[in-house]
């Protein structure tokens, strides 16, 4: 049963982070940056690392998308041309 | 050196080190075992030690100096952000317009908003206790503090957070860290020596020694960095727009 949940967790991870490799946009990035957040804490809390999947959520699912966003938001106010950041 | 000298390097060191890694590897214990010979050390010293916790026994009192040089990284990355994202001569700040807010997400946020926050003291007092401590605690409580941009608007969470009272508060908490390890050495055994305070008694508020003080320490540096970070970036965001010289159009 344990090493079910280990696998399934371990697939999740997996799949989200290809997903986050595979999308282009970053802001559609960043979401899926959070969610790969939330399986990673998902699998550390399956691995019996409460203190690291605390760390995890706050900081790869909440704070690290955030501040991409921001950045975002910021390059596209410059009003830079699109296609040249690509 | 030429190309293939430094190729040859590349490859005799990527080499070397996948060949040590292999041979640690056929030395680690099993996975999923339940016995550690580094875990039973840990735990034997974090319970001698009163601290319910044993990860926050390894974070702060056995290896205290570890979670000082994390500690110092995040400070000096937070510097580094806030010289960089400075506000230059060639850019003007912009009053950024009230923006509606959907009733529900208004709704949401600002009930949220005092749990988070709640929880996110509650992780940091609880260190020593339950799973969590200064680093988690800390980012949940600066996080909880943005929701009134959601919430709100930038200005509403401008108004509850000034900018500077943080950046002072970062470099206290870095400080206390400092301070309560050099009091170690004063007290006459070691820096960040945990034999200051009496242990206390095991699973409760006041035990670990200055486990929990450390934690509180990191709270405050974690909260005050990530708060400090994020204006940094919001401010770029949001507010400041540079000079309309060579720019094709400003914003969207």
């Amino acid at each position: 049963m344990n090493d079910m949940l280990i696998a399934v967790t371990l697939l999740l991870v997996a799949a989200t982070a290809t997903a986050a490799v595979a999308a282009r946009d970053p802001v559609r990035q960043a979401l899926v940056l959070a969610v790969l957040g939330v399986a990673l804490a998902l699998l550390f809390t399956v691995l019996q690392a409460p203190d690291v999947a605390l760390s995890q959520l706050a900081v790869g699912s909440a704070l690290t998308p955030l501040l991409l966003l921001l950045s975002v938001r910021k390059v596209r106010r410059r009003g830079r041309r699109k296609g040249r950041t690509e | 050196m030429s190309r293939r000298v430094r190729l040859w390097l590349l490859a005799l060191g990527g080499a070397g080190l996948a060949a040590l890694l292999f041979a640690a590897c056929l030395e680690l214990p099993g996975f999923g075992g339940d016995r550690h010979p580094y875990g039973e050390r840990a735990v034997r010293e974090s319970l001698a030690r009163r601290t319910a916790n044993a990860v926050s026994s390894v974070n702060f009192d056995q290896r205290a100096f570890d979670t000082m040089g994390e500690m110092t990284i995040l400070f000096a990355a937070v510097l580094g952000t806030v010289v960089l994202l400075r506000q230059t001569r060639d850019e003007h700040r912009a009053q950024p317009a009230p923006a509606h807010v959907a009733p529900p997400v208004r709704r949401y946020a600002l009930i949220t908003l005092p749990v988070a926050l709640l929880v996110g003291l509650y992780v940091v007092a609880h260190g020593q206790l339950s799973p969590g401590g200064g680093f988690q605690g800390g980012v949940v409580a600066a996080t909880a503090l943005h929701l009134l941009y959601l919430g709100a608007d930038y200005r509403a969470l401008e108004r509850v957070r000034p900018v500077g009272l943080y950046e002072v508060g970062d470099a206290l908490g870095t400080s206390a860290y400092l301070v309560l390890g050099i009091a170690g050495v004063l007290a006459g055994t070691a820096f960040l020596a945990n034999t200051l305070l009496p242990y206390g008694t095991f699973n409760t508020l006041s035990s670990g020694g200055t486990v929990p003080l450390l934690n509180a320490a990191v709270g405050m540096e974690v909260a005050c960095a990530a708060v400090v970070l994020l204006a940094r970036f919001l401010d770029q965001a949001v507010e400041i727009e540079e000079n309309a010289v060579g720019t094709e159009e400003s914003g969207e």
